[in-house]
Order: C-alpha cells, then structure tokens, then sequence
C-alpha cells in the first residue's frame, strides 16, 4: 500500500524519478552486514587468515626462527639462562627427550618445541597457511565441479544425466574418508602422472584435489534438483520459445539462478574440507613434509600428547574456532541468499 | 515389487562398479606400482619381478579381478598380501562386532542429543534457549573427532586420571559375551565423542525442518481449533519432520556400520572394521582392502536401498517416479 501511495505522489509531482529498488545481491548483503554473529564470523577470519599470512613477517622477525628446521641440538634463553630445547627426561626411565613447554613469551617458543626441537607458534601460523589455502581453493573447485555437473546433469538429462547420476551415486557410495583415504595412499606412493603432467606427492594440489572430487556429489545433487525445476519454469520455457540457444539459456537463465545456492555452499564446504584435510593429515596421508597443516601438527602432537599437551591442542582449537565462523558465516549467507539450500541434498 | 526390484538391481549394480573403482585406484592408477610398495624401497628387478609372478601381478588386470572377487566371494579363502596366512574374511567377521558396538551405542546417544536439542529449541524459539543450543550444535559439527578423542584421552588417560577419572580403564576393547560392564565403560567415551558430532547435526536438522513446519497451514489450523502448543509440536509437527532425519539416519548408520568411525576407533585403540581398514590401507594390502571397502559400501548401498524403499511405503508417489 505505502509503495502505491508513493508512485502516485510522485507522478503528480510530475518528476519522473528512476528510483530502481536495489537489487537481490545487494538486499542480500545488507542482510548480512546487519548481522552481528555473521559480521563478527567474517571479522574472526579475516584476523585469522592475516594472522597466518604473517607467518613469515613472524618467524623472521619476531622469533627468529625457522619453523622447518629441525633443531635438536639448539638452546633458547628463558629468563637469562640458557636452556636446551630438547631435554632429558626427568621421569620415567629417563631415556627419552622432552622438549621445552609453552614460555608464553611471543618472542620466543610461544607454545614451546615439538619433538624436532621447531618452534610450535610459528609452525601453528605456517600450518594455518595450507589448511586454509586447501580448504578454500578445494572449496571453490568442489562447488564448481559439483555446479557444473549438477547444471549438465539437470539442463540435459536423459543419457546424460544417467552415466552423470550414476557417477555421483558410485562416489556418494563411498563412505567419504574410505574414498579420500584410498586415493590418498595411492597417489601419495607415487604421486599423479597423467601424461605430461606430474604431480609430485608433496604437492598440495593433491590433497586438494581429492577432496574437492570426494564432495562434488554432495553439491552436485542439489544443484541438479534445482535445475530440473528451473528447467519447468515459465521464464525458461519463454526462452526456449523465442529461440534462445542452450548455451543463453545456461548463462542467463539457469546460471544466473543457481547461483545463489552455490555461493551459500562456499563457506560450509570450506568449513567441511579444512576438517577433512585436517583428519587426512592427522591420518599422515594428507598433506606431506616439508609442508605442515594443522592436521600435522596434531598429528606430531600425538606422541607427546601427555607431556607437552600444547602442541596437539593449539591447532585444533584454532581448527574449531574457523570452522565455527565458517558455519556461522555460511547459515547467515544461507538465510539471506537461499534459505532453503541444504548442503548434501538430505531428503 | 517393480519398484523393489529395480531398486534392488541398482543397488548391485553400484555395488560391482564400487568393487571396480577400487580395484582400478590401487591397480591402475599411472605411476602406481604395487609390487614396488609390497617389495621395499630400493628392491633389485629381480626381486621386482619376483614379487609381481609370486601376487599375479603380470596377468591382465580383469583376470586379476575376476581371482580376487573368486578368492573374495566364492571361496572364502582370500589371503593377506602382508599378514602372509592371515584370512581376510575371518579378520572382518573379528571387526565386524567391534564396529557395532561403538556405532549403535553412539547412535542411541545422539539420536536423543539430536532431537531433544532440536525440539527444545523449536519450543524455545525466542528465548536465549534456542540460539545457545544452535551454537553448541555449529561447534559440535565444527570439532574435529579425533581431536576431540585426543583431549579425551588427555584428560581421562593422564591429567584427570589419578582423580576424577580413576574409573577409566585403559584403552582397548572388551566384548559384551565376556563382560557387559566393561564393555560399555570401555566404549563411553568412543561413544561420546561420536555422538557429539551426529547429535549437533541431527539437532540442525530436526530445528530447521520443524521451523518449517511449524509456519504450515496444518499447524495454523491446530492453533485455531485450540490445540496446546505442545499437542501442536508433538503431534502434529514432530510427524512430519521426522522423515528427513530417519532418512539422515540410515545413511549415517550405513556409513559408519561400514567403517566410517575409523578416526574415532583409530584414536580410542578401537579394533573395529575402520581400524582394520586402516592398518591395511597403510600395508598397502590390497585383499583386505579390497574386502574393507567392499563391506563398507555393501552397508552403504544397502542403507540407501532401504530408506528409498522405506519412502515408497510411506509414500506411493516415489514408485512411480
């Protein structure tokens, strides 16, 4: 009723004004921006992520340290006295070494040493680095590859979205870790050799890369059903009547309209694939030496879990803590951009 | 009884693409080399060549296919590739149990953590009840199992142990034949920590499919004949929203059965069918692999099968689809 009265006004005003309503990404936007839990996520993650990207800046010039090589000989001053990083054991048999605990000085072994005698702070900011770049860019391949065989799925069907659905229900068949662990182990052995190109098994676009593909299902099938509706719709249907290719269908109407649900999956999937790099990586067939993830990190934590509990601890707390502002960040944008898009396609 | 078999069909069909995918990741990926893995770093040709005649390697892979699904299925007789003797089928029926155990227990569990959170905070929507239950149910899905497992042995194992949990016993199994009691002190906390991360996303589930609900004209009806509130969520609501959560749950027990927990059983000692399946994914022993990955998605596709069935009876219009 108000917008009524307004137009009238306005036109016997006799001033045509182009006032055009904002638009569905901008409403969306504003939506989030007024969120305080969406807000303070995406905040939390920004320090998280410039924190880590610091790492270097850290470990240069703040603690001088070099958090990849191992130092089993090294001393540390703590309190004007100079102390081995690793020492003796005092209980037990007093056979094994123990390295030093947290100091709580930034400057200086933060949350103490691991059994290499490195730095933990500064490994936890350099593990950071992978963990977050593994889950963001698996992420984005992920939902990519999972729109785009969810789209050719939908759009085409018939023999198409057979052999299509049939891929997905092979890989949905798989318990998830069973897939990721498989493929892992095997191509960690050898690394990937198809045809000319090499990846070697240190190489992070391995653990990326078989993560996206064990969760393309999961977008995969929504984004199907999405399509198979959209494709009964009156707006495509009046395309297809004026002629409009498939492939000005694809872009303008079928696209454009799936998007919203693929960018609400970004950040769950992101939340989803740091915890599965993590338990790959705990399982040491994710991410491989020289590089370190909060997964390894855990997983050097485990032998010393009951002396020196810090170095376990510390990189899932920071896990939890950004999968925590992923999934709060991901159900805000849900809610503005597509509250009905469920993640797996549960029925 | 179409539907049921055409159902059934697919299931098997899916069953035996599986068992190829698998045998083709650990056989035919390039650059991939089983004898080498089998042999040891730095083995001579010979010793190469050896290895390849003494597993059957140099036969064309649908052969090699054909004899372990035989060695598999038919005659039971499949053996370790590293364990030289060790049956693998014996080695599954072991786990099998150790698995069931951890899974149903933890599933008992939070099946009541999943809806009662759900439904609480459908009750309590509004107040400062509902938002604190989504939070605890985002930070569960956001844990990391085995961390978790980890700060649970930490705590239990050594920093508590002497104090608070001095009933804990070590870690391990014990079967329910030999001592109930223990059996289940030994499994608690496996059970805990699995039930954390399905409770928090069946309580996310239930709210948001009875947040739905509840905004129905069925339920506006209720209100205006003067139904309670509570007659309106438990009666009328809670029916409908149910069927996506028990679907939810026959996959998720499907997986697990299958060997999904193996974080949680490889970090609580657990020797279930994850823990088999690990120790021989790290072996590289392909028959029990092969049997591992075969079991998991027979489990698998099996719980597919039967929440598509079980929607048929509910509801015709699946069958014709």
């Amino acid at each position: 009723m108000v917008e009524v009265t307004v137009a009238i006004a306005t036109s016997e005003r006799g001033t045509p004004r182009s006032r055009r309503s904002a638009g569905p990404w901008r409403v969306a936007f504003t939506q989030i921006a007024h969120n305080p839990v969406a807000v303070g996520s995406a905040i939390a993650l920004v320090i998280i992520v410039a924190v880590c990207l610091a790492a270097p800046l850290y470990a240069q010039f703040i603690a001088h340290t070099d958090p990849f090589q191992s130092n089993i000989n090294g001393t540390t001053v703590i309190d004007g006295h100079s102390v081995a990083v690793l020492q003796q054991q005092t209980q037990g048999l007093g056979l094994g070494v123990e390295p030093i605990g947290p100091t709580w000085n930034i400057s200086n072994y933060f949350l103490g040493a691991d059994s290499q005698g490195r730095d933990v702070f500064a490994r936890l900011l350099y593990g950071g680095r992978t963990t977050l770049l593994i889950g963001f860019s698996s992420a984005l391949i992920c939902c990519a590859l999972g729109a785009l065989v969810g789209i050719i799925a939908g759009y085409f069907g018939g023999p198409v979205d057979w052999v299509l659905s049939r891929l997905m229900d092979i890989i949905w068949a798989f318990p998830v870790y069973l897939l990721a662990i498989s493929l892992s182990v095997v191509l960690l052995t050898g690394g990937l050799r198809l045809g000319p190109i090499v990846i070697g098994p240190s190489n992070l676009l391995l653990p990326i890369l078989i993560i996206a593909l064990i969760y393309v299902p999961y977008v995969a099938r929504p984004i199907r059903g999405q399509v198979l509706s959209l494709k009964n719709r009156e707006f495509v249907k009046a395309a297809i009547g004026l002629g409009a290719s498939d492939w000005r269908i694809l872009r303008i109407e079928i696209l454009r309209n799936v998007l919203p649900t693929v960018i609400v999956f970004i950040p769950l999937m992101m939340a989803l694939n740091m915890l599965t790099e993590s338990a790959l990586s705990f399982l040491s067939i994710g991410v491989q030496p020289p590089n370190a993830s909060w997964g390894t990190i855990i997983n050097d934590g485990l032998d010393l879990l009951y002396t020196r509990p810090a170095v376990a601890i510390a990189p899932g707390i920071m896990l939890v803590i950004t999968a925590v502002a992923l999934n709060l960040l991901g159900d805000a944008v849900r809610d503005a951009l597509d509250p009905k898009a469920k993640l797996r396609g549960a029925a | 009884m179409l539907f049921v078999a055409k159902r059934l069909g697919s299931a098997l069909l899916v069953m035996f693409a599986i068992s190829i995918v698998v045998f083709l990741i650990f056989f035919a990926t390039p650059g991939v080399d089983p004898a080498a893995r089998l042999a040891g770093r730095g083995a001579s040709p010979e010793v190469l060549s050896q290895v390849r005649h003494a597993f059957g390697f140099d036969q064309p892979l649908p052969v090699r296919y054909v004899l372990m699904m035989d060695h598999l299925f038919v005659t039971r007789d499949l053996t370790s590739y590293v364990n030289i003797g060790d049956k693998v089928v014996p080695q599954i029926m072991q786990a099998a149990p150790v698995t069931l155990s951890l899974v149903l227990g933890a599933a008992v569990i939070w099946i009541v953590l999943g809806l009662g959170g759900g439904i609480l905070a459908t009750r309590f929507r509004g107040s400062v009840v509902d938002p604190i239950i989504m939070v605890i149910g985002i930070a569960a899905v956001s844990l990391p199992a085995y961390w978790v497992g980890e700060v649970v042995n930490l705590i239990t194992q050594d920093r508590l142990h002497d104090s608070v949990f001095s009933w804990v016993p070590p870690l391990g199994y014990v079967p329910f034949a030999q001592n109930p009691g223990q059996w289940a002190l030994h499994l608690l906390f496996p059970w805990l920590t699995l039930a954390l991360l399905y409770g928090g996303i069946y309580a996310r589930v239930l709210r948001a499919e009875l947040v739905t609900a509840m905004g129905e004209d069925y339920v506006r009806t209720g209100r205006a004949k003067g139904l309670s509130e509570r007659r309106i969520l438990w009666r009328h609501a809670l029916r409908g929203s149910l069927s996506p959560v028990v679907s939810l749950f026959g996959l998720d027990l499907g997986s697990l059965i299958g060997g999904a927990a193996l974080l949680t059983e490889v970090v609580f000692g657990l020797p279930g069918i994850g823990k088999l399946t690990w120790d021989s994914l790290q072996n590289l022993d392909l028959p029990v692999i092969m049997a591992c990955v075969l079991y998991a998605a027979f489990f698998v596709v099996a719980a597919n099968a039967i929440v598509d069935l079980l929607y048929a009876v509910i509801d015709p219009r699946v069958r014709r689809a």
